[in-house]
């Protein structure tokens, strides 16, 4: 479904964020992705939808002859639309009501003035409706987003990124800004919605813990390259050594 | 206990002995130069008082009567002006500041637009409606044109700050769902700065306000023209109620701007 074939990233200060990148996605799959900060772990999603224009390498999405990386501005376009983001501290529009920030995701399929006058079509209307019912905050459609709580926030985040009837998600940190209870109810949803519409999902996570026990394949990435690929029981002291450097992660395997 | 003093001063803002007290003395000694060689002309600061005296006696009683059509005209004309020169000036500052936003154009138009400010900043309001009143003719129609040019270097300026400002992430995520880029301008960009957008055009109409009347003493029209006629016919009782009649209207201009930026948020 997804494949980086040598997919390289230099910032123009000459940090090399990701040293070629070959990774290949099934789908349906979701897959978390572990490393220390500044591992490339944000610049790799974001290299995927082309917020961060790769150096090089190629990203094939949905079949073997689709590069993302060669695609015109309005070709990408149409390719976003297809992958939704979810991302840490919410990046909702905090000045736009609950209602407008979920239909801000089918923003790429309606035109300028439409969007313009939020006169958006009522199937959009009806499936914003029921994605907020699925979150529970059905009630709160007319509310500012910066009225809501952060988990409250982050359920509108995937509501958004769902609204895009998306066959990808890309998730950047979903829990950095939630307490533990949210930060699992926010793993748990996130895999729930993704085995009901069978969504491929890159989930970029900190807690490894959460990583392990959320996902069905983890990779971990140390200086923009991928240092383990393979199932979350295999993730063991030694491999985290190498990941993260050492420390003692007895107590973290344990499980 | 250990009985050695700690001993702590503030490190000064120049680490330079020498440099820091020179500087110093060089500018105790300007100052000190500049304050001795002013000539202060007692004799004629005393004989003014009096003509002042004079001057402030003519003002009374204010006559709104004699010429009330001539002020309720001139109101209206820079009433007029500064409302459509503030719509004129924010309508073609919205894409300029756009344009002087960093993080949002590309590196030519944001030099061209950041040109374009420059230029309408260097110029005075007075200034310029001295050239417009001479290529365009007495009027309002010459001031309502500079108003809007001079709004444009102010309001561009200020807009383009806070765009620059914006949360990038909330940018990022409405580009993320392919958006186009008027769609993200509207739903990214728009409604972070909309507060300040709301703040700055009230503040502008209440500046465009005051300017009108200084600019209509060199020929831009409105209330500042009905001032400068009647000191030219010596009517200083008319003049007295013009000048009472524009310190009420900025009062309340200013009063109900700064009260409605007070409730947004």
């Amino acid at each position: 479904m997804l494949k980086t074939i040598n997919l390289k990233k230099v910032y123009p200060n000459g940090e090399e964020a990701l040293k070629g990148i070959n990774l290949e996605i099934p789908n349906g799959q979701v897959v978390t992705l572990i490393g220390p900060s500044g591992a490339g772990k944000s610049t790799f999603i974001r290299t995927i939808n082309r917020l961060v224009e790769p150096t090089s390498g190629k990203v094939y999405f949905a079949n073997e002859k689709n590069d993302i990386t060669s695609l015109n501005k309005s070709k990408l376009r149409k390719i976003r639309r297809q992958i939704g983001m979810i991302f840490q501290e919410f990046a909702l529009v905090e000045r736009l009501s609950v209602m407008e920030n979920v239909l801000s995701g089918r923003l790429g399929y309606v035109g300028f003035w439409n969007s313009f006058f939020r006169k958006f079509p009522q199937k959009d209307i009806e499936e914003a409706f029921r994605l907020l019912q699925r979150i529970g905050l059905e009630h709160m459609l007319d509310k500012r987003a910066d009225e809501l709580s952060g988990g409250q926030r982050q359920r509108v985040g995937i509501a958004r990124a769902l609204i895009q009837n998306p066959m990808l998600l890309l998730v950047d940190e979903p829990t950095a800004s939630l307490d533990p209870k949210n930060s699992r109810q926010i793993m748990r949803l996130i895999c729930e919605l993704c085995k009901e519409r069978n969504l491929a999902a890159i989930i970029n996570i900190h807690d490894v813990f959460l990583a392990q026990n959320f996902a069905e394949r983890i990779i971990g990435l140390k200086a923009g390259e991928i240092v383990y690929d393979g199932k979350p029981s295999g993730l063991s002291e030694t491999i985290l050594t190498k990941i993260y450097g050492e420390e003692d992660w007895s107590k973290t395997v344990a499980n | 206990m250990n009985d050695k003093k700690v001993i702590w001063k503030r490190k000064p803002l120049i680490k330079n002995r020498l440099l820091r007290i020179g500087l110093i003395l060089l500018i105790s000694t300007y100052l000190l130069s500049v304050f001795l060689t002013t000539e202060i002309d007692w004799q004629r600061i005393l004989e003014g008082i009096p003509r002042g005296k004079n001057f402030i006696f003519a003002f009374f009683p204010p006559d709104f009567i004699t010429r009330s059509d001539e002020i309720l005209a001139g109101i209206f004309e820079s009433l007029w002006m500064t409302i459509v020169a503030t719509i004129v000036g924010i309508l073609i500052s919205i894409p300029v500041s756009l344009g002087a936003a960093k993080n949002i154009a590309p590196k030519f138009v944001y030099f061209l637009s950041r040109g374009v400010i420059t230029l309408s900043r260097s110029f005075q309001e007075v200034i310029l409606a001295i050239f417009f009143v001479k290529l365009m003719g007495f009027g309002p129609f010459a001031g309502m044109v500079t108003l809007s040019l001079s709004t444009i270097g102010f309001f561009a300026k200020l807009l383009s700050e806070d765009i620059e400002d914006i949360n990038k992430s909330q940018a990022e995520a409405i580009k993320s769902t392919g958006s186009s880029w008027f769609q993200w301008v509207n739903y990214g960009v728009q409604p972070q700065v909309m507060p300040r957008f709301i703040g700055l055009s009230l503040y502008r109409l209440d500046i465009n306000f005051r300017e009108s009347a200084v600019i209509g003493i060199v020929g831009g029209g409105g209330i500042g023209s009905t001032l400068n006629t009647a000191f030219d016919r010596y009517e200083f009782e008319t003049a007295a109620a013009v000048l009472i009649v524009i310190i009420s209207i900025v009062m309340i201009v200013e009063y109900t701007s700064s009260h409605l930026r007070k409730l947004i948020k």
